[in-house]
């Protein structure tokens, strides 16, 4: 990996300043961290359920977002790394509740053993797909990443073993060293912790130096060859430290659902990270959380409304993409236009 | 493998790629060209089989039928480019994946809207629902003979048009340099309009034959199309003979994989296949613009 943040951030002059440019993320997570209490005072336990999921589609939106808005890299394959994490915390819980080792390696049901492993193979899988899709650039690149996806979808599809079509169950008790992490307001807030974490090192990443070759790159990439630097180098490692945190995500959902499927995987949740990215803004490492939020309760909301709820969503789509270029970030303000934003 | 099994594999191979071909023709000439990736080129797919299936039920007659639904698709594209598309010719690729990915949305709900949830049977005429004794062992349905023979048919009315004719030389001009095709008086935005009806309904003839052989149904235009994208990709951005041979080879390697490899490595045959290619040439077979 190339140069590693020893630089700390320029953009950290003075903590008012920081805080001027952060105060909606900081609301937006105080407000998260109080679904549970709002969701018990009014007896609903759907509602932690739905925050659950948005926090961590959010951590997605977030992970897919360093490379989108900051790297320029239309990922279409999120969806595939996130289903990795999910399938290898689902297929060790398998292996450890089937008593039947994998290969040679014993299945587990530990989750400080299983994550790990989960962030790992996806950041492979991120290392195999970034090399081949990263020789080529713009809408090759897009279409690579979507065959990439699609790929990824049949071969879970094809798992017989692990349920196919169908997906797999997660039987056995997963647990965090010996700690029960799997109860509904406790998992909720390691979910959010993740993502606070995620913001905080994305954050701090963005404007490392490798943060800023990486800006670079993506706004006129001839001129960061012509300073004598590779891009290839630094686009691959943003590419995998963002499958891998994606992965993250995919195992906590493994963790939280006890289920996974290669409706994970779909193509579909590939692209709805990107309408979540792009929706809540490519400028700030925290607009996507704002998009992944909207996105998540859209969806929960439209199909109580009506059975078509595709259409309307279709529809929102397009007018995001016609009117709202800057994403919800920008209600709070511009953003710097030196973050480039991909565009 | 047993020669027929074989010879009937290589049939199945040929007619999957001829209409993978189909498909992909419009997709990387509208790319080609416009530089536009239509993502909703799919749901265009879907509109020719269900528009089929409606008009068969409806007229009885199947050629009406076909006739209909090509003209019809071709028609639902032009409007599509006119409307919505056309606006984004100049914008990135992000906001082109974004506006055609809400168009699949919106396609899929329409359809929902007016046939249902439950697939559609496309019934095809009496001499086409048989299947023909072609050698001692091989019988073989007759409409995927149908299908092959006018994949064939097509691709070779399209070499002919893009490389025989006025119009195909703009085409070709506009895909390999379009402010200079355009400096040099090509109307620009006209070919664009025709190239994008034109692609619409080779898909909706695809979607329509597809529909035939298996189901129409909601979303069938989906994974077709991240075939085609696969065969676009391969074959080179905005080249017909690159698209022609590379829907020939995965049409071929697919069919074949999943007869011979176990299915999980079956089904990944061809996108290692593009990984492969495009680790050699990552421009595609035959670029273009390169």
């Amino acid at each position: 990996m190339p140069e590693p943040m020893k630089h700390s951030a320029p953009e950290a002059s003075s903590f008012a300043g920081a805080l001027k440019s952060t105060w909606p993320i900081l609301v937006a997570l105080g407000a998260l961290a109080l679904v549970p209490t709002i969701s018990a005072a009014i007896d609903n336990p759907f509602l932690i359920r739905l925050f659950t999921r948005a926090v961590i589609f959010a951590i997605v939106a977030v992970a897919l977002n360093f490379v989108l808005g900051f790297g320029a890299m239309v990922s279409m394959m999120h969806a595939a790394f996130f289903g990795i994490g999910a399938y290898v915390v689902a297929i060790l819980a398998f292996h450890d509740f089937d008593g039947a080792p994998l290969w040679i390696f014993p299945g587990t049901s530990n989750l400080a053993v299983a994550i790990p492993l989960a962030v790992l193979v996806a950041a492979f899988g991120a290392l195999l797909t970034g090399v081949v899709s990263l020789r080529t650039s713009g809408a090759y690149f897009i279409m690579i990443t979507l065959a990439f996806n699609q790929m990824l979808f049949y071969f879970f599809v094809a798992l017989q073993k692990y349920g196919g079509d169908d997906g797999l169950q997660i039987l056995a008790d997963l647990n965090f060293a010996g700690l029960n992490i799997s109860k509904r307001v406790t998992f909720y807030y390691v979910a959010l912790g993740v993502l606070a974490a995620s913001l905080i090192f994305f954050g701090r990443l963005v404007n490392s130096r490798f943060g800023v070759i990486l800006r670079a790159t993506a706004q006129n990439e001839r001129r960061v060859v012509a300073l004598g630097i590779s891009p290839l180098r630094y686009k691959l490692a943003a590419f995998v430290i963002s499958g891998a945190v994606t992965g993250l995500a995919g195992a906590l959902w493994a963790t939280g659902q006890q289920f996974v499927s290669p409706s994970d995987v779909s193509w579909v949740r590939s692209a709805d990270y990107v309408v979540m990215a792009v929706l809540g803004g490519m400028a700030r490492t925290w607009g996507p959380v704002f998009g992944a939020v909207v996105i998540v309760l859209l969806e929960a909301l439209l199909p109580s409304a009506t059975q078509f709820w595709q259409l309307p969503f279709g529809i929102i789509v397009i007018l995001i993409v016609v009117y709202l270029q800057g994403g919800l970030a920008d209600l709070f303000g511009r953003a710097r236009p030196s973050s480039g934003g991909g565009r | 493998m047993s020669f027929s099994l074989f010879i009937e594999q290589l049939l199945n191979g040929v007619q999957f790629g001829v209409m993978l071909f189909l498909i992909s023709a419009g997709l990387t000439l509208v790319f080609g060209i416009m530089n536009l990736i239509n993502l909703a080129h799919g749901a265009l797919y879907m509109s020719g089989a269900f528009i089929a299936a409606a008009m068969i039920k409806y007229t009885g007659n199947f050629f009406v039928a076909v006739v209909v639904a090509v003209v019809a698709t071709a028609g639902i594209g032009a409007v599509m480019e006119r409307l919505i598309l056309r606006r984004f010719y100049a914008r990135d690729h992000l906001d082109q994946v974004l506006v055609t990915f809400g168009l699949i949305l919106v396609f899929n709900d329409l359809v929902r809207l007016v046939w249902g949830v439950v697939p559609v049977q496309l019934r095809l005429p009496g001499p086409f629902s048989g299947s023909v004794q072609l050698m001692a062992e091989v019988q073989y349905p007759a409409f995927r003979l149908v299908i092959l023979a006018v994949g064939l048919l097509v691709a070779l009315g399209l070499y002919f048009v893009v490389v025989h004719t006025r119009i195909g030389m703009w085409i070709r001009a506009g895909a390999s340099n379009r402010p200079m095709a355009s400096a040099l008086g090509v109307d620009v935005g006209l070919i664009f309009s025709l190239v994008f009806a034109a692609g619409a309904a080779l898909a909706g003839l695809a979607g329509l034959m597809a529909g035939a052989i298996s189901s129409v149904q909601v979303g069938m235009g989906e994974p077709v199309l991240i075939l085609a994208l696969v065969v676009t990709v391969i074959g080179g951005i905005g080249s017909i003979r690159g698209a022609f041979l590379a829907a020939l080879i995965i049409g071929i390697v697919d069919t074949f994989g999943r007869v011979l490899l176990p299915p999980a490595l079956g089904s990944m045959v061809i996108f290692m296949l593009m990984a492969a290619i495009l680790a050699w040439r990552p421009k595609g077979l035959f670029p273009v613009n390169a």
